[in-house]
């Protein structure tokens, strides 16, 4: 995606004298009030969804009770942020999450990247049509129905795998929603089931963007193919690649809340390996109604996340003043 | 997506290369099916075999009493179904009409507050306010709780598609034909319905497949919202029916109950039925849209 058509620059700054830009204003507002119009709802309804929640978030500072209400509850201070981070649930669930995303997102670059340059390669339209498909087919699958796909394997009876594979491991009868050490490559495979072909629908655009002429010179010049590559195609690439990941990286403390709840079967015996804030923060929410646990971390997520969209951003506007969002 | 099909000298690769690719993909295609092929066949093995021989790629006995099971006995499948149907017609049909909407006053270059409300989508790209205020503002304000509201409306904001929507606008809508529109005194909403809508119909189809997959696929807002189960959607009594054998399972394995439960709670091959039926409408589907949207994402995406 051109994100940089995204992001339009800041707002205009004219500096005409207040009254006459006031009049200009209205007198805008009467003449596109049918265009304004059009953007009402959508307008509301994210002020609903997106920005009423944004402002919500302080009420990790309180101690809400249903009696007096979210306003009306009293003020604690930092008594839920000192009662989340007394327990070690805040250290694992964050390193749980850091890790987990910045996995999925390096190999989820290399795979896509590599994925779309092979397509690319496949002469056969038909051929390359159909890899694309089934390819992309896995990300159509919501997390409820891939996680009957892993119980399906994993089943500790009658599972594909238990039952047939591991016994040639020497290996019978394993429960694998008892061990916690499998579960990161478990679900680092399931993820990358999942996303790798959507995710390389991008590249595989920006490569067909790129010059023929390139190539063509490039042959004279006497490259083969793995040069053309090294030296176009991944160039090329770069800004795209830079872009997206620095994105990805402002959305680490985030993460894919049904990968971890549905896949895991929410098995309290995986919690070590595969609790991510955001399933603590659902736990805490929905299960133990614990409202200041939960909004404490939520608060947490949420600032932290902010910081590093804001990070990330700086980051790219370095590397290109375009690719930045804002 | 190169014009010509004919190999330009660039193109040339070695036979065994070639070769190599094609098993290369032939093997990640597998990859990606087989495991959907697991699913349809414990769906039609037959009952007892599955759990002497557990699940197998093929059955060993062709048995469709799982499917006549789930289509003439079960209320539940009939009403869930009901459910997702009912929230991912309203809600795909609202949320297109709204994305372009949106997306087509950003799209007006002469609109001066392009850049105000290009922000405001923007900040919501990026920021969030996380789960807990956006659960207390639908279940304590808005009271929506057993609401199909509730599975609707949050699918209604998607920042990212009306981006592409608008990109997609103005690649393919000539600005001339706006203000030809304009000149033969045709009111704004004229010129929206009537010349830009019927001209942008493979963006509406793109936009329109994504935001069904969302809304059938979702089982987040089920989750936090519905509690009645006359409203559960499809994906939700999946979630219900793979914890409830694995609660039962682990609840009272070793004890004698636990055979009379197994009999009792859904069993195998119905559950992986209730799964083709979830997902057999996407993959019917998908196959036909696939052209469209990945010329869609393409334009939408690259272009700018």
């Amino acid at each position: 995606m051109n994100l940089s058509t995204i992001a339009e620059p800041t707002l205009g700054t004219a500096s005409s004298p207040p009254k006459r830009s006031f009049v200009r204003l209205l007198r805008n507002v009467v003449r596109y009030r049918a265009l304004l119009l059009m953007l009402l709802p959508t307008t509301v309804v994210f002020f609903i969804n997106c920005y009423i929640p944004m402002f919500g978030v302080f009420i990790a500072f309180k101690n809400i009770n249903y009696i007096d209400g979210i306003l009306g509850s009293p003020w604690t201070g930092l008594d839920n942020f000192r009662f989340l981070f007394a327990t070690s649930d805040a250290w694992r669930v964050t390193v749980n999450t850091i890790a987990y995303n910045a996995a999925f997102i390096c190999s989820g670059l290399v795979l896509s990247v590599a994925v779309a340059i092979a397509v690319n390669e496949v002469r056969a339209k038909l051929a390359s049509r159909f890899y694309q498909t089934v390819m992309i087919m896995p990300n159509f699958l919501s997390m409820v129905v891939v996680s009957y796909i892993v119980y399906a394997f994993l089943h500790p009876e009658y599972g594909f795998l238990v039952k047939y594979v591991l016994p040639l491991f020497g290996h019978s009868s394993v429960n694998a929603y008892m061990h916690a050490e499998a579960w990161p490559y478990i679900l680092w495979l399931t993820k990358m089931w999942h996303s790798v072909g959507i995710g390389s629908v991008i590249y595989l655009a920006a490569i067909t963007g790129i010059s023929e002429e390139l190539y063509e010179a490039a042959v004279v010049d006497g490259a083969g193919k793995l040069q053309q590559i090294v030296r176009i195609t991944i160039p090329l690439l770069a800004p795209v690649m830079v872009i997206l990941t620095i994105l990805n990286l402002g959305g680490i403390f985030r993460s894919d809340f049904g990968l971890f709840y549905h896949v895991t079967l929410d098995s309290g015996a995986l919690r070590s390996t595969t609790d991510v804030i955001d399933t603590y923060v659902y736990r805490g929410l929905i299960q133990l109604n614990d409202l200041g646990m939960s909004s404490a971390a939520n608060f947490y997520q949420s600032v932290v996340g902010f910081f590093l969209v804001i990070g990330a951003n700086a980051l790219a506007r370095r590397i290109d003043r375009d690719t930045a969002l804002f | 997506m190169k014009p010509s099909t004919a190999a330009k000298p660039y193109q040339r690769m070695p036979l065994a290369a070639n070769l190599l690719l094609h098993v290369g993909f032939a093997l990640i295609s597998l990859a990606c099916i087989l495991p959907i092929v697991l699913i349809v066949a414990i769906s039609l093995s037959n009952e007892k075999l599955l759990t002497l021989k557990g699940y197998k790629f093929w059955p060993d006995e062709l048995d469709l009493s799982a499917y006549t099971y789930l289509f003439t006995n079960s209320t539940t499948l009939v009403k869930a179904y009901g459910v997702s149907l009912t929230v991912t017609c309203i809600g795909t049909v609202l949320a297109v009409l709204l994305i372009a909407l949106y997306a087509y006053p950003l799209y007006r270059k002469d609109f001066p507050f392009k850049k105000l409300f290009n922000l405001y989508l923007l900040i919501t790209m990026l920021f969030s306010g996380g789960l807990v205020p956006f659960y207390l503002l639908y279940i304590n304000y808005l009271n929506l709780r057993d609401s199909l509201i509730a599975l609707i409306l949050p699918g209604l904001s998607n920042a990212f598609y009306i981006f592409i929507t608008r990109t997609f606008f103005s690649q393919t809508v000539p600005e001339e034909m706006v203000e030809s529109g304009k000149l033969d005194g045709a009111s704004e909403w004229r010129i929206f319905f009537q010349l830009v809508l019927p001209i942008s119909l493979p963006v509406l189809a793109t936009i329109g497949l994504f935001t069904t997959l969302l809304y059938w696929n979702d089982w987040f807002n089920s989750l936090l919202f519905i509690n009645d189960t006359d409203k559960f959607s499809l994906q939700y009594v999946m979630i219900q029916m793979i914890r409830q054998a694995e609660f039962f399972k682990n609840q009272l394995a070793g004890t004698g109950v636990a055979l009379m439960v197994r009999e009792a709670v859904p069993t195998e091959s119905l559950r992986m039925a209730m799964v083709v039926v979830s997902i057999g409408p996407i993959l019917f589907v998908y196959p036909f849209f696939q052209k469209y949207f990945t010329k869609g994402l393409t334009i939408g995406a690259i272009k700018g």
